[in-house]
């Protein structure tokens, strides 16, 4: 990351400033205590809020922990993992997961590439466009699935008034889920379009105009020179989008509360916690979430070469 | 260019489509917010008769107004502190080297794409036990937590841009590297910390999952639970016209985010996760 290569650059060139080496070493030591200083406010709420419950939460995944008998708790080693992974509603929000996941994801880069590029050429309305797109972004999601609710309810919703008499679409599975990823890819599209618009900024013009003069068609020169050029750009908002649908809660809450069988992992985990009141159980879900994602972070830096923002291998831009 | 004026049209009616695209979910419940009751199941786009009982019966329940109230209050209170905390951590990350640097980079991206349902169930454990369960500072902790690595990256991006000689000028003044910190880069960086209050205050608005595992009451119930908590103002009432209403209050401060700042969100949110 540049942040990173600029500091060591800085870094290096600090030797040469330095009139004396006593002198040296102090400035150094400040600049250490200063970074510290400055550093630690952050570190030490990271510890407390997520690095700690972490450990927390694994130890109470290998607990028999029901919130309905707290004095029966007691060590269970993994059986609280047999039983998760040994159910039927675990594979079943897996599942579902997996596919809204893929399946909004898939979407959401195909017209998000879309809407980049028109943002790229557009002409007409520029500020307008970039303004109005802004908005599914930053609305709640929680009000956004209720539009999309009240849209798709008999009676009620104006899409739901273009359907055939007698169908709700919001009590069948696999109507639901599609609902579910429309409203997902309404929301992120923007996101997605917005990062690799910014990717596309870095394609030099000069290299698409000499293609087009050697008689590269329009789809020639975005699979040949915009995409790859792209790739980093590409990979960091597909990973940030996949890790950020692994975790669909929001939409699947408001608009079938899992009903049909369409809870997500995170739907699973909540449940477990707060309608059958199993912490032993529920921290398992955690756990188990909490390793797929990193699966998937892992396939995205490993398979694809992303590189992720921040990480040292950052730097080649 | 003769067959300008024929592209201009496409791009025009491009445009038009994006429009629509953005904003019918939220015209419809706009729509629904201003339908009387007996024509809000009239699956009508546009209201046939206009009211603002809706308002006003969701203004006479207690829920909704200290749901609001908390949801502004924590949401506020949550983005001073990430921001503050964030642009410090940034500043060390972007111009100072320390021991755990690398580490504390590496551990904030790790948070950005943590899943937080993750964390709920230990939260939920350990802000019982020590007290935290359902008050102001039970959500605003984790909050901050979550905005950190998008402060961080977003004002680490914003101060790389940051002209640094006329801090290695204030320092041969005489400045205290803390001094050239507070005197000559604050001001410098002031619109990066701008636009990270932003996206950090459209995150913690936004939040469901935690504010709907981590309270309870209307001590610190926030406006998204609220609304998904509501049952109709009697009980022979649907709520769906409440519900339309209480979404478009909170609709309200996004679209003037968005209207007054698109050119600080959309470069905020790129630079953290691109040019990264």
């Amino acid at each position: 990351m540049t942040v990173q290569s600029r500091a060591t650059a800085a870094e290096r060139q600090q030797p040469s400033q330095g009139p004396t080496k006593a002198q040296r070493s102090d400035g150094k030591r400040d600049e250490r205590r200063l970074g510290i200083m400055l550093a630690a406010p952050a570190a030490i709420i990271i510890v407390l809020v997520t690095a700690y419950p972490i450990g927390y939460a694994v130890w109470l995944s290998l607990q028999r922990y029901d919130l309905r008998f707290p004095a029966e708790q007691s060590f269970a080693g993994l059986a609280n993992y047999g039983a998760v992974l040994s159910s039927s509603y675990w594979w079943q929000a897996f599942g579902v997961t997996m596919l809204i996941t893929v399946v909004s994801v898939a979407i959401e880069f195909v017209l998000g590439l879309a809407l980049a590029l028109a943002m790229h050429r557009t002409l007409v309305a520029r500020g307008l466009i970039r303004t109005v797109i802004l908005i599914p972004y930053g609305i709640v999601t929680v009000v956004a699935a209720f539009s999309w609710q009240f849209a798709w309810t008999p009676g009620t919703g104006y899409l739901a008034a273009l359907l055939p008499q007698g169908t709700a679409p919001l009590t069948d599975f696999g109507a639901s889920l599609a609902i579910i990823i429309g409203a997902e890819v309404w929301k992120t599209t923007p996101f997605m379009a917005l990062l690799l618009l910014a990717g596309l900024a870095l394609v030099p013009e000069d290299m698409l105009k000499a293609a087009a003069m050697d008689g590269a068609g329009p789809w020639q020169r975005l699979t040949q020179i915009i995409l790859p050029m792209m790739k980093p750009a590409i990979l960091v908002a597909l990973l940030f989008r996949t890790l950020d649908a692994f975790r669909v809660f929001d939409n699947i809450y408001i608009l079938t509360n899992g009903a049909n069988g369409t809870g997500s992992v995170s739907m699973l985990g909540y449940n477990n916690l707060f309608k059958a009141f199993n912490l032993g159980i529920g921290s398992a879900i955690s756990v188990l979430i909490f390793i797929s994602v990193a699966i998937i972070a892992l396939i995205f830096i490993r398979l694809f070469g992303a590189s992720a923002p921040g990480s040292e291998n950052t730097g080649k831009r | 260019m003769g067959t300008d004026s024929r592209t201009r049209i496409w791009w025009a009616l491009a445009g038009l489509v994006v429009c629509i695209y953005a904003l019918v979910p939220v015209l419809w419940i706009v729509s629904l917010s201003f339908k009387t009751t007996d024509t809000i199941t009239d699956g009508s786009f546009v209201p046939r008769s206009w009211t603002l009982d809706n308002y006003a019966q969701i203004f006479s329940l207690d829920l909704f107004t200290s749901a609001l109230v908390n949801s502004i209050g924590i949401a506020i209170i949550s983005t001073v502190l990430a921001v503050v905390i964030g642009t410090m951590a940034a500043y060390a990350i972007a111009r100072l080297s320390f021991p755990g640097k690398k580490t504390l980079v590496g551990v904030s991206l790790l948070i950005a794409m943590f899943p937080q349902i993750s964390l709920v169930s230990p939260l939920f454990d350990i802000s019982r036990a020590v007290g935290l369960f359902d008050t102001w500072p039970g959500l605003i902790l984790p909050y901050i937590t979550f905005a950190l690595p998008l402060a961080i990256y977003t004002l680490s991006a914003f101060f790389r841009e940051i002209p640094w000689e006329l801090e290695k000028a204030a320092k041969m003044d005489g400045a205290t590297p803390l001094q050239a910190f507070r005197e000559v880069i604050v001001p410098l960086a002031a619109p990066g910390v701008f636009t990270t209050a932003i996206l950090v205050f459209i995150f913690c608005w936004n939040d469901f999952l935690f504010a709907i595992s981590l309270t309870s009451t209307s001590a610190s119930q926030t406006a998204p639970v609220a609304i998904a908590n509501f049952t109709g103002a009697s009980q022979f009432a649907e709520p769906t016209g409440s519900i339309a209403a209480a979404a478009v209050l909170l609709t309200i401060p996004i679209i003037i985010f968005v209207l007054l700042f698109q050119r600080r969100i959309v470069a905020g949110l790129t630079s953290g996760a691109v040019k990264g």
